[in-house]
């Protein structure tokens, strides 16, 4: 039987927005499990409703072998919750946001000092135990969530977008502390993100989930590999979008952007841009991607995952733009 | 006692915050300071047919000013936790609702009670000093001994309209609004400055329908020995009315979250 059962769960809000529509999932003791959605896809929702913040519309769930509707307070009692915004009191020093959560989670008192040293000294803030929150930078506030999130041994540690808004180096350092929760603590953890990297980093399995449904759930490697190989992007004029369509059939085109689907990219690219050539198709600029979790998406669903990312455009010069630097 | 445990570590909270926010205790204090002296220097008509002052009149009336200020901050800062997130990571934890409506209770309440001895034991010095001021307050250990558990109830009830109100709203600009409307005029309307009886009879209603009314009459019968209200009167009413805001304040927390 898995840590956590979900049975047909389904939050419908104002009668008419079904933010979980009837999700479905058994996830397994230690293992790190990723929710991978857009903005408001219902990640959230459904981590609200199994850490029984929100009563589900209709369907349920077994958290810790506990109903997380008629159970609520031992569910409580065996998970731990990192939430998306910041929820530490900031008037407060690191040390005594982490008191007030052990007595809350009637840790004893015995045991308190010792463990909140030894959760201070996993997200490296042992230095800094007797400062007032406040003056924390957003990474260090974030890691110090992370350490009062299992000051109480819980069994589950739900992660809802646990390196939101954090530069790429304090991300790197948050995914460090995730993995060794997993090796050291053999803790299950069920995170979200919208961030693709990170899924395909750290998770050992994904429910991809889109419109409060999931459309796909396997391990990162296998998902990928069911899109059948590498892309070829070629960035052509607008001109030649309708001669593109007519040469190649096979081909996914985007606005400007022919994207071809390969075994192997690097032995078939000359292939690709001879023909561009003989059918007279300008090619600005060619490609080669390795398939991502975000291309699982975009197949599935024909969107990118990230709103804000309009186009496959952007979202390479973005990518450019970042390794120049 | 794991609930009881819970109670302590919410109110543990309100008193570290308190003592952090050394600023608020002092601007909380302020306005009841102005009214004492420049409010009761200016105005020193004698009150009761001229067997107490109005410095002494207007003391309790005071106090329950300062009681009222710092109690409906409690309410902000329901919010305020709301806001910031800190509210979440209580309700998460494995204890119940009540817990923590309690808890943020009786950080209120103390906060209110400390300030309240502040202003309490302030009179009590200037009495000391100047004798011309509140020469009718009868200051002893017996008074305050029995204006503390006062002063605790009349605080918790205020500290339950605060919740109640915090449930209800969403932003902290609305409360500011709520000050305005509704407790500035449930202090003015009180007879914390005035006395009752001189009022004309259609806000004598109004006055007798204000719950802070019966908080001053009954800190004003101990603290002076005139009241215009039954003291037993008044101080059923102070008990009915915490009694019944906590109740509210505890089941709209609950539907809210």
């Amino acid at each position: 039987m898995g840590i956590i059962e979900v049975r047909n769960l389904t939050k419908v809000f104002n009668n008419e927005i079904r933010a979980v529509d009837g999700i479905n999932l058994k996830i397994k003791k230690g293992e790190i499990f990723g929710f991978l959605g857009p903005n408001g896809a219902g990640k959230t929702t459904t981590i609200n409703m199994l850490c029984t913040l929100m009563k589900p519309t209709s369907g349920g769930a077994i958290v810790c072998n506990y109903d997380i509707i008629k159970h609520s307070l031992e569910v409580r009692k065996c998970i731990g919750l990192v939430f998306q915004d910041a929820s530490l009191d900031d008037r407060l020093t690191a040390r005594e946001n982490l008191e007030l959560h052990s007595r809350l989670y009637g840790v004893q008192k015995s045991e308190r000092r010792k463990r909140i040293d030894e959760v201070l000294e996993l997200v490296e803030l042992s230095a800094r135990a007797d400062s007032i929150v406040r003056t924390f930078s957003g990474g260090m506030q974030r890691r110090l969530e992370i350490a009062r999130g299992l000051i109480h041994y819980p069994k589950v540690l739900f992660l809802d977008e646990p390196t939101l808004g954090l530069d790429p180096q304090t991300r790197k350092h948050v995914w460090d502390y995730i993995l060794k929760l997993k090796k050291e603590y053999k803790i299950t953890i069920m995170m979200t993100t919208h961030y693709m990297e990170e899924a395909d980093e750290l998770c050992d399995r994904v429910a991809i989930i889109d419109h409060g449904k999931i459309i796909a759930l396997d391990t990162p490697k296998k998902l990928k590999d069911n899109l059948g190989g590498d892309t070829i992007i070629l960035d052509i004029p607008d001109d030649d979008v309708e001669k593109a369509r007519k040469v190649f059939k096979k081909a996914k085109i985007f606005d400007s952007q022919v994207l071809l689907s390969v075994k192997n990219a690097g032995r078939e690219i000359k292939k690709v841009l001879e023909k561009a050539k003989k059918n007279k198709i300008y090619v600005i600029e060619a490609n080669i991607r390795k398939p991502t979790l975000n291309d699982v998406f975009l197949h599935l669903t024909g969107r990118e995952i990230r709103e804000g990312a309009a186009s496959l455009r952007d979202e390479l010069k973005r990518r450019r733009g970042m390794r120049g630097h | 006692m794991r609930e009881l445990e819970a109670v302590y570590t919410v109110w543990l909270r309100e008193m570290i915050r308190y003592y952090r926010a050394k600023e608020r205790i002092l601007a909380s204090l302020a306005m009841p300071i102005f009214w004492l002296f420049i409010f009761g220097s200016g105005i020193r008509a004698p009150v009761f047919g001229g067997q107490v002052d109005y410095t002494s009149f207007i003391a309790p009336g005071v106090i329950v000013m300062a009681l009222m200020f710092t109690s409906m901050h409690s309410g902000i800062s329901v919010i305020w936790d709301r806001e910031l997130g800190f509210m979440k990571e209580m309700l998460v934890a494995p204890v119940s609702r009540i817990s923590i409506v309690i808890g943020k209770s009786l950080g209120g309440a103390t906060t209110a009670l400390i300030q309240g001895t502040i202003i309490f034991l302030l009179i009590f010095g200037i009495q000391n000093l100047y004798s011309e001021y509140f020469s009718g307050v009868r200051i002893n250990i017996s008074t305050f001994l029995i204006v503390l558990p006062l002063m605790v109830l009349i605080s918790l009830g205020i500290v339950g309209i605060g919740i109640s109100i915090a449930s209800l709203l969403d932003t902290l600009e609305g409360f500011g609004l709520i000050m305005n409307f509704i407790v500035m005029p449930m202090f003015f309307l009180s007879g914390a400055l005035f006395p009752i009886n001189n009022l004309p009879e259609w806000i004598r209603v109004v006055t007798y329908i204000d719950p802070i009314t019966y908080a001053v009459e009954s800190l004003r019968f101990i603290m002076i020995g005139f009241s215009s209200i039954n003291f037993v009167l008044s101080f059923s009413v102070i008990f009915v009315f915490t009694f019944s805001t906590i109740l509210i304040a505890n089941y709209l927390f609950n539907r809210r979250s």
